[in-house]
């Protein structure tokens, strides 16, 4: 399906099975799966939690929260049964990555749920792919009944010896950006619209049917075996001081070799645009990024010079977010490219908090109005006004990932927006299909 | 019965694996789509039964999830990609292609109830962008000139 691509530079971990045919059982025994279960029976909980707080391994769902944190708020002692829950309902505009890891290496996010599983003493896991995935769903569904009869989930898993027992099962969506969200994806599995959860309290404490649970990313729990098997030290060392490891970085937009490409946290952005992705297409000028997907705030040509890292791009007010690293060219709308994000948040908003549900929908209105050329120079500082309250203001943050991109957009780019105005068209594509009447 | 026994006995065993009645509710509507094309009245209070749940909430529940549909539509559901990375890489001129070239707008259904048309938000082909997905198949790196050939592939398929 989606090609693979290489670059010199990667540091192969969780995409090191890539390619290889890693989504029968047998080729991913070869490739030592589910040795990192083995070896985390042996350890036991509190050495699991220990390796992977070592491992500065950070969620790669867009939050950035230590992993072994997560796990070790999980209470030991719990009247009502345990869940992990793998988050796949990738949906973040610019991200791309969790589809290679189901296509590829199905194995090791079940391997990443039964780890989970035992270092919070969970027996029961569920792997979430949103519905669009439909082959990927396929895909899992044959790695689980693969890892059952070879014995590595069910009673006793991994031999007679271990006592454990884990059950785990693959779910699909049906389409909603929405339940991405932890709290919304708990209600989508219990058959509910995906509306979230006031918090707290938190899912470690009451999560999925009341139970305490664990909600990682796909790619988290893709790299706990590696942790396991590597040493929380080793990852570690891979990324930066606090950032542990490698990720993901899906490479789109305006570059001549887009993909997904592992790179340690901490790599140079500039070097990522220019070296891997190769640069910008038809040689043109950079004029804006998207460091780690739609919601994150847009960083200018002049800002790419940075480490990518959860912590230095938190210092330049921006996210690391899901790793969807989109390119945008000189020649790049930007009035348009706030409009279109928009345009997805307001299509997404589930409707359950006000500021989200209004918010959106007004600034995409406003927005396409002003890119057809109908913009009045007060509504500049309105989209501002209105996108900096939905800050906070939402049960989750889908309001947030709405308001950042936006925010940042009209502070950095204000000039487009003033190009755009007195009923002038967009002077980068005059014949847009988003043109509306001009409203004077 | 509504749907396949085959799909009926698939969804006896999947409830197994929930400790509550309905949650493969979302799924099951999904799969209950794939075999009858769209959730029918039918197909809504099978549902309801199998999962014990008045048909209001199991429509509630339809009407949050952007893939399911109680309304028919084509055999082949072109679905467009036009989120930020596809946009960039000419998404709309793809999508103005297949609008042109099927004669029909955003969630329309041409005459011969063979394509339904959608602009849908993004199907995590980002790097390999522009993208579509026709029913579930990914067709990626799209140009005008792919979308007619994979078309036509399609309207093929059934003329066989």
């Amino acid at each position: 399906m989606a090609d693979l691509v290489f670059h010199p530079d990667e540091v192969k971990v969780v995409s090191k099975r890539f390619g290889q045919g890693a989504a029968a059982i047998d080729r991913y025994l070869e490739l030592d799966g589910y040795k990192a279960v083995k070896k985390a029976l042996e350890m036991g909980a509190d050495k699991i939690i220990d390796e992977m707080k070592k491992s500065n391994l950070r969620g790669r769902g867009g939050a950035g929260f230590p992993a072994g944190m997560k796990w070790s708020f999980v209470p030991k002692e719990s009247p009502k049964p345990k869940y992990i829950l793998c988050n796949g309902d990738e949906s973040e505009p610019g991200t791309c990555k969790d589809r290679l890891i189901f296509e590829h290496d199905p194995h090791a996010v079940i391997e990443g749920v039964i780890i989970a599983g035992i270092a919070v003493g969970a027996h029961q896991g569920y792997i979430y792919i949103r519905g669009e995935y439909r082959y990927l769903v396929d895909i899992m569904e044959k790695a689980i009944a693969e890892a059952y009869a070879k014995g590595f989930l069910g009673k006793n898993i991994c031999g007679s010896g271990s006592g454990y027992d884990f059950e785990c099962a693959a779910h699909t969506g049906a389409g909603a950006y929405e339940v991405g969200e932890e709290s919304a994806l708990m209600e989508s599995l219990e058959g509910k619209r995906g509306i979230p959860r006031i918090r707290p309290p938190f899912p470690a404490v009451v999560g999925l049917y009341g139970g305490p649970t664990v909600i990682n990313n796909c790619e988290t729990l893709a790299s706990a075996p590696h942790v396991i098997l590597g040493g929380g030290d080793w990852y570690a060392n891979l990324g930066t001081p606090k950032n542990g490891g490698t990720r993901l970085f899906c490479l789109s937009g305006h570059v001549n070799r887009p993909g997904v490409y592992e790179l340690p946290l901490g790599y140079n952005l500039k070097k990522m645009i220019y070296d891997v992705a190769g640069g910008i297409l038809h040689g043109r000028k950079l004029k804006a990024v998207v460091p780690g997907g739609s919601s994150t705030p847009l960083l200018t040509a002049d800002e790419i010079d940075v480490a990518m890292d959860f912590d230095t791009l938190m210092k330049m007010q921006s996210f690391l977010g899901s790793g969807g690293v989109v390119v945008l060219d000189e020649e790049t709308c930007m009035v348009k490219f706030a409009q279109r994000v928009m345009r997805f948040y307001a299509h997404e908003s589930c409707g359950w908090c006000i500021p989200c549900r209004e918010g959106t929908d007004w600034l995409k209105k406003t927005l396409t109005r002003f890119h057809a050329g109908g913009g009045l120079k007060k509504d500049i500082d309105n989209i501002q006004y209105l996108a900096e309250n939905m800050l906070g203001r939402t049960f989750c943050p889908l309001g947030d990932a709405a308001a950042m991109p936006i925010i940042s957009i009209v502070k950095k780019f204000r000039s487009e927006f003033e190009d755009h105005l007195e009923g002038r068209p967009c002077p980068y594509e005059p014949a847009s299909v988003e043109q509306l009447p001009v409203m004077r | 019965m509504v749907v396949s026994e085959q799909l009926d006995k698939f969804f006896d065993q999947k409830m197994k694996n929930y400790p509550t009645q309905r949650s493969f509710l979302v799924p099951m509507l999904l799969y209950t789509q794939d075999e009858l094309g769209y959730l029918s009245d039918e197909a809504i209070t099978y549902v309801a039964g199998k999962v014990g749940l008045p048909e209001l909430e199991v429509r509630n529940v339809v009407s949050y999830y952007f893939m399911l549909t109680t309304k028919p539509r084509g055999k082949f559901n072109v679905q467009v990609c036009t989120n930020i990375s596809c946009m960039l890489r000419g998404a709309e001129e793809v999508y103005d292609h297949c609008q042109k070239t099927l004669g029909i707008g955003h969630k329309q259904t041409t005459p011969d109830g063979l394509f339904s048309l959608e602009e849908v938000e993004c199907i995590g082909a980002c790097s390999w962008a522009p993208a579509m997905q026709v029913n579930y198949d990914y067709h990626e790196k799209l140009k005008p000139e792919t979308v007619d050939k994979i078309l036509a592939g399609y309207a093929s398929k059934t003329k066989l």
